[in-house]
């Protein structure tokens, strides 16, 4: 079981505190109306996967209920940073 | 028959004795003794018999590698646990244990003929033989295998103990109480460090307790750490997987050695959170690979040396030591001096420390050096054994009742495996040692590698002149591997160890190769003619040893498995007979029978109350969410299908909520009691990811709108009143709030009291009805319900059930979200178009909404299904098919997702998912059933008052 760092309670806690939600900074477009069928479809299911460090967010949602953004590679399974949401990539 | 008690020695205390049965036959043994030494002591050397060949095997090992002596522990209905290690059953008065994996009797077992057939019992023999016909697997060939093949029998009662858990978090975590955990833990004793200190053995001690040189050391230190309040000693307590973040699960063993069985636990399971870990898990000893070196009397000469000197127990009369590591040679010293026979040291080595020479010599020990045991005479037992050079040459027979093998030491690194920390290999050792870690860890002792084992060489397997193709050498003694398996497999094209071991299934066993795993890949390394390094390591996984599913499982079963949630008026329900159902995780009035009707009799009478009378419902498990703030409508506006922002206060609106992909996720009544505040619904179980859903938009892509959502599920409960007398029944009850049509129209929200009590009280309606859902604080709940039975009683008020409801809204073509759909299911799909507010520009989902798949035609979409024979009722999840003629497998087109007797129609109703469905209204379709195939039209999905005339009123 991980220990993750919610970077708003600025404490590590037990993963079971927390929920996934996926790969991160996918922001939904502004206007989907003015987007290709393409461009849209890549937007909701296409997610980059990579072997190594992945964008992802986490929700505290046992604790303080905030979505955040985290770094961790998905080949040693180890978070290398976590970071609040809205701020920039790492 | 040959091990027996010495006169003296031994941490056994010898002033209490056990008795104890194994197989039926009485023996007796002492207190400090575990079921291998207590049977050894006892002359038995046959303790069970082999997976695959059924071949007869001793004692391998003396703690918890040992892969041969698997036995079952009963101890009452419910209470058999089998695939115990002899070496690790503790003995206590009554003990009753049994050996396994052979019929009928461990001396005489008929499955042994597959030792005689070993020859067509090749690697890969289950894979290779019954891959055909495919249908004989599930009938003959399984069953057949499943019995002659095999382990102890699972037990077929509940299990009666019940089993602890604890979280623990400690700066330090040492694992393994040997010399080298007993120092590390000495070292933090006097810091301000938490210290656990975990040992799977009876007592703490590991290595020490074999030594008599050591016990007072052991003892002193054992009480300095006894008094150091910062350390914890868990005994009979196995680490059995290390986790993420230095996170290491254990079990403690708590009555299992009891001869009274108490209330307390079973067993512990501890959750440890360490800040570093320190693994002191020692290592064992190899095993040598050649013929017939599974006769029950071969053994480890290290476990000989642990049942001599932590026993008092001898393995024999006369013990020959077959060595390729000085170790051995230290091991059978130690017999001599306690007066036990050594018939022989046979070493593979030609030359040898002269220091062990003359010690051999001096205790009077006949030594070849340059030799190799070809082979071992008896069956049940040790006879004998046959030496030869190691050219082949000068083969001579010599006479012993144990042989002990000494083949070197393979550090235990199956936690530092598990915590994935990569390895080296060391060549001298023949061993892979711990090299960089993963995580807060460090090995020290033998488990590191970095230990004086002392010298040895590292040999796949003994030299033989005989032919390889026609001897047993066994190298995973549990799964019965031999050499010989290993190069067929290599033989037939498999390169890889991970291959090479799913193939021949070494290492794969409860023991999971502590004892055959380096032997196995020396073996294969040889036979590819490739260094060890290039054929990898197969990777260790939890558990180090098998554990019982009621540690896992803890309290976390029966009715603690997951909490039910019940709502204020559930024990008025209970009190009044209803039967239940879980939704969710909430329990649920289903129905509500009286003078004993069946369901459908009672759901016919709650149905009729409602549309002829009033009915009442508790629909307090309805998600509820609150949502304040100046930016709420704009924020549901985005959120729902349909608009939000024109609504007025004091007004209810259906909203149904998409996933971004278009499909519909949830839906609900709302209703609008400020500008600024929203009272939301929910499906029952759909509350919780809503509210996610809701938080994430709110908080990650539109976080400038200021809007606060609260969960209010349980702060509300509410009661439903449907029925064309519900609001005369209500009139009198309410107050601030006028229930006249035109005041209080459908689909209306207004605040009051009602009995006195602050109540929301909406005009909505699941039934097709006039009705209203009366929310009040959850704490009066039950009180307003009872207000109403009285109140109602002189309207024939009837309380009716999730099933009532099912019908009444399936009457109506009201869809159930997860039940009529799947996660497939567009609005347009449930024929819900008119929910979804085309003039916005956007809204969560609508996007896709227009993509090509979904805009295309043929798809799944909800319709009506009437059966011809009006009586059918069709089964819920039927297939329907276009043309039953067709040959199977059928064109399968759909399936029905709702079906109800409707007792205000007089016939089956029924909603159905089929392709084209809107397309298809009064087509003729079939639902093929065991012995008949039942006739439906496709009709509209409302069956009863399509006009709406009885809820406008």
């Amino acid at each position: 079981m991980l220990l993750v760092h919610c970077p708003y309670c600025e404490e590590k806690r037990a993963e079971i505190e927390f929920a996934y939600a996926g790969e991160a900074h996918i922001a939904r477009p502004l206007d989907p109306a003015a987007m290709s069928d393409e461009d849209w479809a890549r937007y909701l299911f296409i997610r980059s996967n990579p072997r190594g460090r992945h964008h992802e967010r986490w929700r505290h949602i046992h604790g303080c209920g905030r979505f955040f953004n985290a770094v961790r590679d998905t080949v040693t399974d180890k978070f290398e940073v976590t970071y609040k949401a809205g701020e920039p990539r790492r | 028959m040959s091990g027996f008690r010495l006169d003296q020695g031994g941490r056994v205390d010898r002033s209490r004795r056990v008795s104890f049965s194994f197989d039926g036959a009485t023996y007796r043994g002492f207190a400090g003794d575990t079921l291998a030494s207590a049977l050894l002591a006892n002359g038995v050397m046959l303790f069970g018999r082999s997976f695959k060949y059924h071949r007869p095997r001793g004692l391998l090992g003396a703690g918890s590698e040992e892969p041969n002596a698997l036995v079952s522990v009963s101890r009452g209905p419910g209470r058999h646990t089998p695939n115990l290690r002899a070496t690790a059953v503790e003995i206590y008065e009554g003990l009753a244990a049994t050996s396994q994996n052979r019929w009928p009797s461990l001396k005489t077992d008929l499955g042994a003929i597959n030792d005689r057939l070993g020859m067509f019992l090749p690697a890969g023999f289950y894979t290779k033989t019954f891959m055909w016909p495919r249908s004989f697997w599930d009938k003959l060939y399984e069953p057949a295998i499943r019995r002659m093949a095999g382990l102890g029998e699972a037990p077929s009662e509940i299990d009666p103990d019940h089993y602890g858990a604890v979280y623990a978090h400690c700066d330090l975590l040492i694992v393994g109480a040997g010399p080298a955990g007993i120092d590390a833990a000495l070292e933090a004793s006097g810091t301000s460090k938490r210290v656990i200190l975990i040992d799977e053995q009876d007592e703490p001690g590991g290595g020490a307790l074999d030594d008599p040189a050591l016990w007072s050391w052991l003892n002193e230190s054992l009480k300095d750490l006894a008094a150091a309040p910062n350390v914890t000693v868990l005994s009979r307590t196995t680490a059995f997987g290390y986790y993420h973040d230095n996170f290491v699960g254990a079990v403690e063993r708590l009555t299992d050695h009891w001869a009274e069985i108490g209330s307390g636990p079973r067993e512990k399971l501890w959750r440890i959170r360490a800040g570093a870990v320190i693994l002191a898990q020692g290592a064992i000893e190899r095993p040598l690979v050649f013929a017939a070196n599974d006769v029950p009397g071969v053994m480890l000469a290290s476990a000989a040396r642990t049942f001599l000197q932590r026993y008092g127990v001898a393995v024999g009369k006369s013990v020959a030591l077959m060595a390729a590591h000085d170790s051995g040679w230290r091991d059978a010293f130690a017999h001599a001096r306690a007066g036990v026979n050594v018939a022989a040291i046979i070493d593979v080595r030609e030359t040898i420390d002269a220091a062990l020479l003359a010690e051999a010599q001096a205790l009077g020990i006949a030594v070849r050096l340059g030799h190799s045991v070809i082979e071992v005479h008896g069956r049940l037992g040790v006879k004998g054994m046959t030496v030869a050079r190691n050219d082949g040459s000068a083969a001579t027979r010599i006479a012993c009742d144990a042989l002990l093998m000494a083949g070197g030491w393979t550090p235990s690194v199956h936690l530092w495996s598990h915590s994935k920390g990569s390895f080296a290999w060391d060549e001298a050792l023949g061993a892979y040692v711990p090299d960089r870690p993963n995580e807060k860890v460090r090995c020290v002792g033998a488990c590191s590698g970095k230990w004086n084992f002392g010298s040895g060489i590292v040999i796949d397997a003994l030299p033989t002149p005989r032919n390889q193709a026609r001897i047993k050498a066994f190298v995973d003694f549990q799964n019965d591997v031999t050499a010989k398996d290993i190069h067929l497999a290599v033989r037939e094209g498999f390169k890889s160890i991970e291959h090479i071991k799913r193939y021949t299934t070494t290492g794969m066993a409860t023991d999971q190769g502590k004892t055959s795993n380096l032997n196995g890949l020396q073996i294969a390394s040889q036979a590819l003619g490739r260094p060890v390094t290039e054929v990898g390591l197969t990777t260790f996984r939890p558990p180090y040893t098998p554990q019982t599913f009621g540690a896992l499982a803890g309290h976390a079963k029966d009715d603690l498995f997951q909490p039910t949630r019940k709502t204020p008026i559930d024990g008025w329900a209970e009190e009044h007979g209803a039967v239940f159902e879980l939704v969710a995780q909430w329990r649920r009035a289903r129905y509500f029978p009286q003078g004993g009707d069946d369901m459908h009799a009672a759901v016919n009478r709650e149905c009729r109350a409602v549309r002829s009378a009033v009915g009442i419902f508790d629909a307090s498990t309805l998600g509820k969410i609150e949502v304040v703030g100046p930016d709420a409508a704009e924020f549901l506006n985005r959120i729902y299908t349909n608009p939000w922002k024109a609504l007025e206060p004091g007004r209810c609106r259906y909203g149904l909520l998409l996933r971004e992909d278009g499909f519909i996720t949830d839906d609900g009544v709302s209703a609008r009691l400020t500008p600024d505040r929203f009272h939301l619904t929910t499906t029952t179980g759909g509350a919780a990811r809503v509210l996610n859903t809701m938080e994430d938009y709110l908080q990650t892509e539109w976080p400038e709108l200021d809007v606060w959502l609260t969960s209010t599920t349980e702060q509300w409960a509410v009661i439903a009143l449907q029925g064309p007398l519900a609001r005369q029944l209500l009139e009198p009850l309410v107050e601030g709030i006028d229930l006249a049509a035109e005041a209080f129209p459908h689909m209306a929200i207004r605040e009051g009291t009602i009995c006195g009590v602050p109540t929301r009280l909406f005009r909505v309606s699941f039934t097709g009805e006039l009705g209203f859902e009366i929310n009040v604080p959850a704490a009066y709940g039950r009180a307003l319900w009872e207000q109403l039975m009285n109140a109602g009683a002189a309207w024939g008020i009837t309380p009716y059930g999730t099933e009532a409801m099912h019908v009444l809204r399936a009457e109506k073509g009201f869809i159930i979200v997860g039940q009529d759909t799947d996660g497939t299911v567009t609005p347009h799909d449930a024929g819900l178009d008119w929910a979804v507010g085309k003039k916005k520009p956007d809204f969560v989902g609508k996007r896709s909404l227009a993509r090509p798949d979904i805009v295309a035609a043929g798809r799944k979409q909800l319709v009506g299904l009437l059966t011809d024979d009006p009586a059918v009722v069709l089964e819920e999840g039927a297939q329907i098919v276009a043309d039953p003629a067709q040959a199977i497998p059928m064109t399968m087109i759909g399936h029905v997702t709702s079906s109800y007797w409707s007792e205000a129609l007089g016939r089956s109703i029924a909603l159905a998912l089929i392709e084209g469905g809107h397309q298809r209204m009064g087509e003729m379709l079939h639902v093929p059933m065991p012995g008949q195939v039942i006739r439906a039209k496709v009709s509209s999905m409302v069956f009863y008052d399509p006009q709406g005339a009885r809820l406008h009123v």
